[in-house]
């Protein structure tokens, strides 16, 4: 079931330096939304936030809320569930040097007792959901290193929704990808949001567009706007925001 | 691999050095080639001869002694000053290559646990702790020599076996107490680096499968590290074979089939380090402390080869 996600006032630092200023964001349940903005001005930091990735981060501390549907995360969920119901996908393709089948089963595994039978269903249907289960059928044994950038980035999306996560943090999914293999992981993002709710990072503007249904622009910590995607590329209200679209700074 | 593209980089600044012409830089390239090539022959000539000169002596035994390999290996008795029953002098090493072998075992077994937990604490649990303090100890606890080892034994674990077993309290397991405690450093520090070298893109993946620390070390982290971790271990064992002062002092040195853990026994380094002085090259008893050498030799050999082929194998995963 595809959850909402939302921040409010939400104020980072790491130490002394302040990554995230007043915050407030929904993210719509079964949509894609997608943050962009130039490089180091927050975006994997407020990802981090979304599934308390930060909390091993050592001298980070987050003030202000952050919900899933309308649970607060910090206040109260266990770490642990939360990250089972927001699952993440980091930017370079990161399969453990486990076999393609372990992969998937990893995250069922740790989160219950399945049988063997139903372990082999949730491999098989994860990985016909990633439109990989044709091309390792037969190699299921393999190691998940085998694979090619793309294939292995599909893996780790299997793997993250192998758990059934209410929502799916992406960071810069396909930067490290062929154009092929980026194609694939868009079309997977905007498939699978319907059940599991997108939230991605991107560099890549048309990317952007392509695939969200909303998209938050930041710079500088700063959340400068959010809107639907379409009027935030055409109508933007924000001068920064305009400047960053065409191409002006980034 | 290397080699060979060191090899076309060096053969292609040679070139370059022709066309323009720097002839001083080309002496002094040659120069160093020439005196690195020796170093190396140097060394490669030694395992060479040293190999020859044990496995030439060793196989005196059974050729010039006309000693059978099945009396040698599987022999029980030794003592090669006198004659079994059958005329064959008494050159069974099995007692030696039993005592060896469950010394070398026991301790791996006794130092693993502690070595892999406290590994586990200093990478996973307290990183500040580990790299600032932990792992240089254990690098300064690498290097003590084996002689105090051995005298902390016989100080304090032999009589602390007679008190709780009885016996004399040299044996088998004092001595793999003895070599555990000396393996431990070995073991820690090679099994630590083993695991920070483990990738943290594997640890952020598990615990953002929402996994617990245990989890993650037990799932992703120790099965990445599992090559590192076996190598660790056979670093281990090898020292503790191929260890002969610390064992001599402590197993209680009585060339016999091991009866138990608590009984006096010895092991391949203890009847040479005892023996060798007192044999006259050339003789019988001499030949065979040789053969005993050779067992030793090849399989230090086999656990430097294990070591290569988990190497090998380890590299051929991650590619
Ligand atoms: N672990 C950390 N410790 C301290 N500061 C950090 C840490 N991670 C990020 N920062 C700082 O926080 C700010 C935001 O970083 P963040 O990685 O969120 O940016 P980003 O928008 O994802 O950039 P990019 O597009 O390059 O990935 C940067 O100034 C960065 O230096
Ligand atoms: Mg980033």
């Amino acid at each position: 079931m595809a959850e909402s996600m939302s921040v409010k006032d939400l104020n980072l630092y790491y130490g002394d330096h302040q990554a995230l200023k007043d915050i407030t964001l929904d993210m719509p349940a079964g949509k894609v939304t997608a943050f962009i903005g130039p490089s180091g001005c927050g975006k994997s930091t407020l990802l981090r936030c979304l599934n308390r990735m930060n909390d091993r981060i050592e001298g980070c501390r987050v003030e202000g809320t952050v919900k899933l549907g309308d649970t607060d995360v910090y206040e109260n969920y266990d770490v642990y569930e939360l990250r089972r119901r927001v699952g993440m996908v980091f930017q370079k393709p990161n399969p453990f040097p486990l076999s393609i089948y372990d992969n998937v089963a990893y995250g069922p595994r740790h989160h219950g007792k399945p049988s063997k039978a139903e372990l082999d269903q949730i491999v098989e249907t994860t990985l016909t959901d990633v439109g990989l289960w044709d091309e390792v059928k037969d190699k299921l044994d393999h190691s998940g290193l085998s694979l090619s950038g793309g294939q292995a980035q599909r893996l780790c999306i299997a793997r993250a929704l192998a758990v059934n996560p209410g929502v799916l943090l992406m960071d810069e999914p396909t930067s490290a990808l062929d154009p092929i293999s980026t194609g694939l992981v868009e079309e997977l993002a905007v498939k699978v949001a319907k059940e599991h709710t997108v939230i991605i990072v991107t560099h890549n503007m048309q990317q952007a567009t392509r695939i969200s249904t909303k998209c938050a622009f930041f710079y500088l910590g700063e959340l400068v706007e959010a809107a639907p995607t379409a009027q935030l590329f055409s109508t933007p209200k924000d001068k920064r925001t305009e400047d960053y679209l065409t191409g002006r700074f980034g | 691999m290397t080699a060979i593209g060191e090899k076309t980089v060096s053969n292609k600044s040679e070139s370059t050095a022709e066309v323009v012409g720097v002839s001083p830089k080309r002496g002094i390239e040659r120069r160093g080639q020439i005196i690195t090539g020796l170093c190396v022959t140097l060394v490669v000539v030694l395992v060479v001869t040293l190999i020859f000169m044990v496995c030439s002596r060793g196989l005196a035994t059974f050729t010039k002694d006309g000693i059978p390999l099945g009396s040698f290996f599987g022999g029980t008795t030794w003592n090669p000053h006198q004659n079994g029953a059958d005329g064959v002098p008494l050159v069974g090493a099995l007692p030696m290559i039993v005592g060896s072998f469950s010394v070398t075992l026991l301790s791996c077994l006794i130092a693993l646990p502690f070595a892999l937990g406290a590994s586990i604490f200093v990478v996973e649990i307290a990183p500040g702790f580990g790299s600032k303090i932990f792992r240089p100890l254990t690098e300064v606890l690498v290097g003590i020599p084996s002689v105090v080892f051995g005298l902390v034994g016989l100080g304090i674990i032999v009589p602390w076996m007679r008190g709780l077993v009885g016996g004399t309290g040299y044996g088998i397991l004092s001595a793999s107490i003895v070599l555990a405690f000396m393996i431990l450093p070995t073991i820690t520090s090679l099994s630590t680096d083993a695991l920070a070298a483990v990738p943290n893109s594997y640890r952020d993946g598990s615990y953002g499968l929402g996994c617990t620390r245990w989890q993650t070390i037990v799932g992703v982290v120790l099965p990445s590290a599992l090559p590192g971790i076996l190598t660790a271990i056979i670093m281990g064992m090898s020292r503790a074979f191929g260890e002969a002062l610390a064992v001599q002092m402590v197993i209680g040195n009585a060339a016999q089939m091991p009866q138990g853990l608590f009984t006096p026994a010895s092991t391949l380094t203890s009847v040479l380090t005892m023996g060798m002085g007192n044999e006259a090259m050339g003789t019988l008893p001499n030949d065979v402390l040789w053969a005993l050498a050779m067992v030793l030799l090849i399989m230090s050999l086999v656990f430097i080869l294990i070591v290569h082929l988990i190497g090998r194998k380890g590299a051929a995963k991650n590619d």
